[in-house]
């Protein structure tokens, strides 16, 4: 018979395991709410859940090596005389100059012309380097107004009009006091120093309606040449939906919780929105159902890693993806250098998320000159381009498998799932069985 | 002088012949007549054009203006010269929400009342009103002044940055981060010299002037109920 053990049973509690009550201890000591970078960490529905039907007897494949699978879009063909072509489905979403250094946006703009992708500008305006390093350049017009002036707005590529970000639906922006340096202050128009809380929302409308009148102010003052995008975070997304079509988008970026952010309270990135994988599909069946599929094109982000995740979330009918925190992983992000660094912020790579403090020890999200030399933009440049040319070819891959000459040509019938909230999700069936929950089986 | 009947020519034809001058240094006055309320009439002008318009206008009148001076004889709509730029911009009625937001530069003159949030997000443009704003005027307003000649609403320069406020009235009620701040003589001679480039009579000397505190630029948890 076994001697009991003398080691004390730990039994850990469900309700308070022990990052619960670190994190009470936190704000019992702080007093306040605690802010960080990136998107959601919890586990949610992804495109994981998803798995693509590759062909066999009943569909046919295309060599993968010789037969061309067409991975290019076009974006804004509804209203704007001047449409975007993208060579690939992959676009580098919004993120600011001051949020991100000067370093991490050009090598952003430079990769993606490369790619013959666009990049997005972010809250603060457009900088020079980024322009001139961005064939394609999207001008995001947020709540805040930061750096939005005519000749930005003539110059850029196509205008984003901001509603929402996935990471903080219903938020403003947050720029924390130790990353506002003379140069984003000046851009700005705010003092150095503080911690600049920008609107959530726009200063000059209110609602859908107005939504409409500033579109056309907007197309007035671009003489109509402009694609105008609308981004949303991903809450209610058929209403949602519906409403920037009636409003006279020309493309809807669509931004699911798990998008990332450089400063935002936990609170709000773990537990508001919805997830990319039901979004994605909600959006389509709106568009659907309006007989604007593919008329008005739909971006979709939010938790895009790969080139599964693209072909996924193409087949549930996006026209293309945008990428955010990937982009900044492919920089650097929580690469495994300056590892005191690291430590002195009290956290390690591949963990890292303390980009609101500025002091981030690879150099992309800081606006420290030390720490920012550290991105070398053509190196970076180099490294973005080859994730993004993996995705693609990882992309291309599977549609070809699926029997598809076009990315474009996925579709939800060449995906199944694999759990049933999944299913329910993306409305395509549990893997194995003709079960689409919600659905009625048809006989 | 150049005119266009908006009753004969929509506002794409207007905007785009209005833009056909940008850069240029365009001598020839224009005027508009028939705008019934349209919105954004004259939007993105950059050229020293003059523009008057006759009658009232919807929203975005001279939105974004770039160097153009643009009078408009009625009144004005929500996000009158929203985000304008430089020139001047000038109604003589009274005008909707948001008059003026996030201007950067420029000047405009509203002569009669102006609404809800006149000047929010204000960025270094000057705002001069002849009568009263409504509530939650100069709301973050970053950089720049306004100037009101008659009272003001509820809630002025609430989360206000470095933008001055004048008003000559009665005000319903400060901000959070608003105070009332001293006005030196040098806040009397650049104010005296700001309604006169306004055309707007009234005593420099009767004002007050509000700013930002200043409690709110960095966040301390004692101040959370300020927000």
């Amino acid at each position: 018979m076994a001697e009991p053990s003398d080691s004390p049973v730990l039994r850990q509690s469900a309700t308070f395991p022990p990052e619960t009550i670190a994190e009470i201890q936190r704000a019992a000591s702080e007093g306040l709410y605690d802010i960080r970078g990136w998107g959601a960490k919890r586990r949610l529905p992804t495109f994981d859940d998803l798995l693509l039907l590759g062909a066999s007897l009943s569909r046919y494949p295309l060599e993968g090596y010789r037969e061309r699978c067409d991975t290019n879009v076009t974006l804004g063909t509804r209203f704007a005389k001047q449409p975007i072509e993208l060579k690939i489905p992959v676009t580098i979403a919004g993120m600011s100059f001051g949020s991100l250094s000067a370093n991490a946006k050009e090598a952003l703009g430079l990769a993606a012309t490369e790619m013959g992708t666009s990049t997005t500008t972010g809250d603060g305006g457009m900088t020079n380097e980024e322009r001139i390093a961005s064939k394609t350049l999207v001008y995001q017009v947020l709540p805040s107004r930061y750096g939005l002036n005519p000749d930005d707005l003539r110059r850029a590529d196509a205008i984003e009009i901001v509603v929402g970000q996935g990471a903080k639906p219903g938020g403003g922006g947050m720029l924390l006091g130790l990353k506002v340096s003379d140069r984003v202050a000046d851009m700005r128009t705010l003092p150095a120093g503080i911690d600049q809380r920008s609107a959530s929302r726009h200063p000059d409308w209110t609602g859908p309606d107005d939504l409409t009148i500033k579109i056309r102010e907007l197309r007035e003052i671009t003489d109509w040449q402009k694609p105008i995008y609308v981004k949303m975070a991903a809450t209610r997304v058929q209403y949602d939906v519906q409403l920037a079509v009636k409003a006279g988008a020309d493309v809807i970026v669509l931004d699911g919780m798990q998008g990332g952010t450089g400063a935002t309270q936990d609170v709000f990135i773990e537990h508001v929105g919805i997830p990319t994988l039901p979004a994605v599909r909600q959006a389509t069946d709106t568009l659907q159902e309006l007989g604007m599929h593919r008329k008005v094109q739909l971006v979709v982000s939010g938790g895009i890693r790969s080139g599964a995740d693209v072909a996924k979330a193409l087949a549930l009918g996006a026209d293309a993806v945008s990428i955010g925190v990937a982009a900044l992983i492919a920089l650097n992000c929580n690469r495994p250098l300056y590892l005191k660094d690291y430590e002195a912020l009290g956290t390690a790579p591949g963990y890292c998320h303390h980009c609101q403090t500025g002091r981030c020890p690879v150099g992309v999200t800081t606006q420290d000159p030390e720490l920012e030399a550290r991105l070398e933009p053509r190196a970076a440049a180099r490294r973005v381009r080859n994730y993004l040319s993996t995705m693609v070819l990882e992309a291309q891959t599977l549609a070809r498998a699926c029997g598809k000459s076009h990315m474009l040509n996925l579709e939800p019938e060449d995906l199944v799932a694999l759990t049933p909230e999944a299913a329910a999700m993306a409305r395509v069936p549990l893997a194995g069985t003709n079960w689409i929950p919600g659905v009625a089986a048809s006989d | 002088m150049i005119t266009v009947d908006l009753n004969r020519v929509d506002i794409r034809e207007l905007n785009q012949r209005l833009h056909d001058q940008n850069g240029d240094d365009g001598r020839t006055p224009w005027r508009i007549v028939g705008p019934d309320g349209r919105h954004s009439i004259a939007v993105g002008l950059d050229a020293t054009l003059t523009v008057t318009v006759e009658g009232h206008v919807g929203y975005y009148c001279a939105g974004m203006n770039q160097h153009a001076h643009v009078t408009v004889n009625g009144h004005a709509g929500p996000g009158l010269a929203e985000n304008m730029m430089s020139g001047t911009v000038r109604v003589t009625g009274n005008a909707s929400q948001g008059a003026g937001a996030s201007a950067h530069g420029g000047l405009l003159v509203i002569e009669g009342d102006a609404s809800s949030r006149c000047g929010i997000s204000l960025k270094g443009g000057d705002i001069v009103v002849g009568g009263s704003v409504g509530h939650m005027s100069a709301f973050m307003a970053q950089s720049g002044r306004l100037v009101v000649c008659g009272d003001a609403g509820a809630g002025l320069g609430d989360s206000i940055y470095e933008a001055e406020l004048y008003v000559a009235g009665s005000v319903g009620g400060l901000g959070a981060d608003c105070v009332e701040k001293d006005v030196t003589d040098d806040h009397r001679t650049r104010l005296t010299q700001l309604l006169c480039r306004a055309g707007i009579d009234a005593d420099a000397g009767s004002f007050r002037r509000y700013g930002s505190a200043r409690t709110l630029y960095n966040f301390h948890v004692d101040h959370a109920g300020a927000y």
